[in-house]
């Protein structure tokens, strides 16, 4: 069979969701926060709720993801948008609220605002996305980064003496009577995207059944950070930040 | 006849705000402020207006999250005094940037650092001069009364939401501690969705619907020819609240050789002092700035062609005395009085400092 | 039954990063050697007759420029 006869619009299975917009993607080549950027979409399309949804975007690489989900967004300060959330889910509690973050944004600069949202059990959504660096910055050491690694502030490795343990902070929230479903994932191949793609979903879900806080962290990879291939970063991530940061939900009630 | 009600200051601007149609106070506890919040969280405005009131784990948090409710297009504010603001300025500074109105009440005390509990004047520079980064510009309004308390409250937020950017109430601990009558004003009721879809649904984040783009709320510019753009729309902003909104109150000014500018607590002791000081055959006037941005450059300098000598009055090292005499720009004597630390002027001290300056 | 696929990349939007090449199972992408107007190489069908169309490719695509097609045969 011919190609030809099977590219036709009735064969298509797959391809660019409508929530996206026409703008291309300012991340680095093989950079998770387009997958995720993706599946948040597609969530928002099958759900029917792109008029239902206010997005909070964070300061880091994704302080543009306005840029690519049509969806209205509201660009936080380092590391408040889980307040911003508060206040548009409290002021508006219809919208499907969510946050994007990255682990500098939402563990270092934004802990309070991140626990006490969750410990109010607001009705929002986090998605952090956990690449255990500060990738727009030019790859310093956040408070993700793992014992050892190298990042343009730990040039000889994270030292604990010096900087401390990594922080599980997910671990953390999840021992927070406010959250209700606290799930660590990934995007580096199909079925782990197919599953953090149901986790959005079901956080979403949850938040319009008032369930409380849903708490997704997305295990990514930074290659420009990490100074790896797309490939070899999501090799990398595997074979450090997986021993680590365990896949898998750690609250869902 | 309308309702008039006894009450405090603090206590004037948690009922204003339910009765003007505020959606949301977000707020943290810091003495002398406290009672805006317990008075909320008494009167429980959730089970009659819709509208929500939540303590917030910081002043950080609270100004944030007025970010949010504010994004969507809502009449959100919080109160707080000098250290919380302090901490607060993260926020006003992108709000500003992002064109958000939202209305902050400071209720001043004694700085620097954990300072003093006491009413103080000393963060005039604070509001008026940025406090955050960049070139920005907060609406000030200085009430001296609790009735000035409870108006500025709806007027706050008729002028942010006019010109889309956070006003300010600049009072001190003696406007949020006294009691004074208080006449009640016609309620308002809240915004509707639809009604702020008419009002704010070019900019609000209402939900994004088939028939109009995206809205994102940002203050990010990363190109400078952007970043300079935007700035210079700021700067057309702030002349026209120059042109259309600057508010003062004059007395005893028509006949006066001398005038002492004052505002807030301190502009009360003046009237007094202006009362003793006529009853000794000194004419003076006072002029109470209600703007403290705009400032009321224009009118001093109009007045300054009948006046001999200035005298400006704080509560705090000399701050807005500043803004006076850029405004006189060398053509008359300003002279400062003021006292530190918590401690209200008398308005005898006052008489002293103009018998001093009159001389 | 079997499946027929095969895949569209949109060739302006790709940063031939090569994230759908190792998630393709019967390893039908490959990257050009030509370069895109931004300079990247671009994921392409290097062997069409073995795509089953599954969308493990696109589904990780970070960018979004791979569309599928499938048929059954």
């Amino acid at each position: 069979m011919d190609v030809k006869d099977i590219i036709k619009p009735e064969n298509k299975v797959y391809g660019k969701c409508p929530v996206l917009t026409e703008r291309v993607l300012h991340y680095c080549p093989g950079c998770s926060h387009g997958t995720i950027h993706k599946l948040l979409a597609e969530v928002i399309q099958e759900m029917g709720i792109q008029d239902k949804t206010i997005a909070i975007s964070p300061v880091g690489c994704a302080v543009f993801a306005y840029n690519y989900i049509d969806i209205d967004w509201q660009q936080a300060p380092h590391g408040r948008a889980a307040a911003l959330a508060t206040g548009a889910k409290r002021i508006c509690p219809d919208k499907y609220v969510f946050t994007y973050q990255g682990d500098g944004d939402l563990s270092a600069i934004g802990t309070a605002e991140t626990i006490h949202a969750c410990n109010r059990g607001e009705n929002i959504v986090i998605i952090l996305v956990n690449n255990a660096i500060y990738g727009m910055t030019g790859g310093q050491m956040s408070p993700l980064t793992l014992e050892g690694q190298v990042t343009s502030t730990t040039p000889y490795g994270r030292d604990i003496a010096l900087n401390g343990y990594p922080l599980k902070i997910t671990n953390l929230i999840a021992q927070l009577d406010g959250t209700c479903y606290v799930t660590r994932q990934s995007v580096q191949n199909a079925a782990a995207v197919r599953k953090t793609k149901k986790a959005i979903r079901k956080a979403f879900e949850n938040s319009a059944q008032k369930k409380g806080t849903s708490f997704i962290e997305v295990v990514s990879s930074c290659n420009s950070g990490w100074k790896l291939s797309p490939v070899d970063a999501n090799k990398w991530m595997e074979d450090n930040m997986f021993p680590f940061y365990e896949l898998g939900d750690l609250k869902d009630k | 006849m309308a309702e008039k009600l006894l009450m405090k200051g603090n206590e004037a601007v948690a009922i204003a705000a339910i009765r003007c149609g505020c959606d949301g106070y977000f707020g943290y506890p810091i003495t002398p402020q406290s009672e805006v919040m317990e008075t909320l969280m008494e009167e429980k405005p959730w089970e009659t207006t819709g509208m929500v009131v939540l303590q917030a784990e910081s002043e950080v948090a609270s100004i944030n999250m007025l970010y949010g409710g504010a994004s969507c297009g809502k009449k959100v504010m919080t109160s707080s005094s000098s250290p919380g603001i302090s901490l607060m300025c993260e926020g006003f500074s992108y709000m500003a940037g992002a064109e958000l109105p939202c209305l902050v009440v400071n209720v001043v005390r004694g700085g620097p650092g954990l300072g003093s509990i006491q009413a103080s004047q000393a963060d005039y520079f604070q509001a008026t001069k940025g406090g955050g980064h960049g070139d920005y510009q907060l609406i000030v309004l200085a009430p001296n009364s609790v009735q000035e308390m409870y108006d500025f409250v709806d007027l706050g937020f008729e002028l942010a939401f006019k010109y889309r950017n956070p006003a300010l109430i600049l009072t001190d601990g003696v406007i949020g501690q006294m009691m004074e009558k208080v006449e009640l004003r016609p309620e308002k009721k809240r915004w509707t969705d639809e009604e702020v879809i008419k009002l704010h649904g070019d900019w609000a984040t209402t939900g994004k619907t088939k028939d109009r783009p995206q809205h994102a709320i940002t203050s990010l510019a990363l190109e400078s020819a952007v970043l300079e753009r935007f700035n210079l729309r700021l700067i057309e902003k702030y002349k026209k609240l120059n042109e259309q909104e600057v508010r003062f109150e004059k007395t005893n000014c028509d006949d006066a050789d001398y005038i002492i500018i004052a505002y807030g607590a301190a502009s009360r002791v003046c009237e007094k002092a202006v009362e003793l000081a006529r009853s000794e055959g000194i004419k003076v006037g006072l002029l109470r700035p209600i703007t403290l941005y705009p400032f009321p450059t224009k009118e001093i300098q109009n007045m300054a062609k009948q006046l001999k000598a200035i005298l400006t009055v704080e509560m705090s090292a000399g701050q807005m005395v500043q803004d006076v005499r850029l405004a006189i720009n060398g053509a008359l004597p300003v002279e400062f009085f003021g006292r530190l630390g918590g401690i209200i002027p008398t308005p005898e001290e006052v008489v002293a400092a103009l018998k001093k300056m009159v001389k | 039954m079997a499946m027929k696929g095969a895949i569209v990349v949109d060739r302006e939007r790709c940063k031939g990063c090569g994230v759908c090449i190792v998630n393709c199972p019967a390893k039908v992408i490959g990257l050009t050697k030509e370069v895109n107007s931004k300079g990247y190489p671009m994921s392409y069908m290097a062997n069409p007759e073995e795509c089953t169309g599954c969308t493990n490719c696109a589904t990780v695509c970070p960018d979004s420029v791979i569309t599928v097609y499938r048929v059954k045969v």
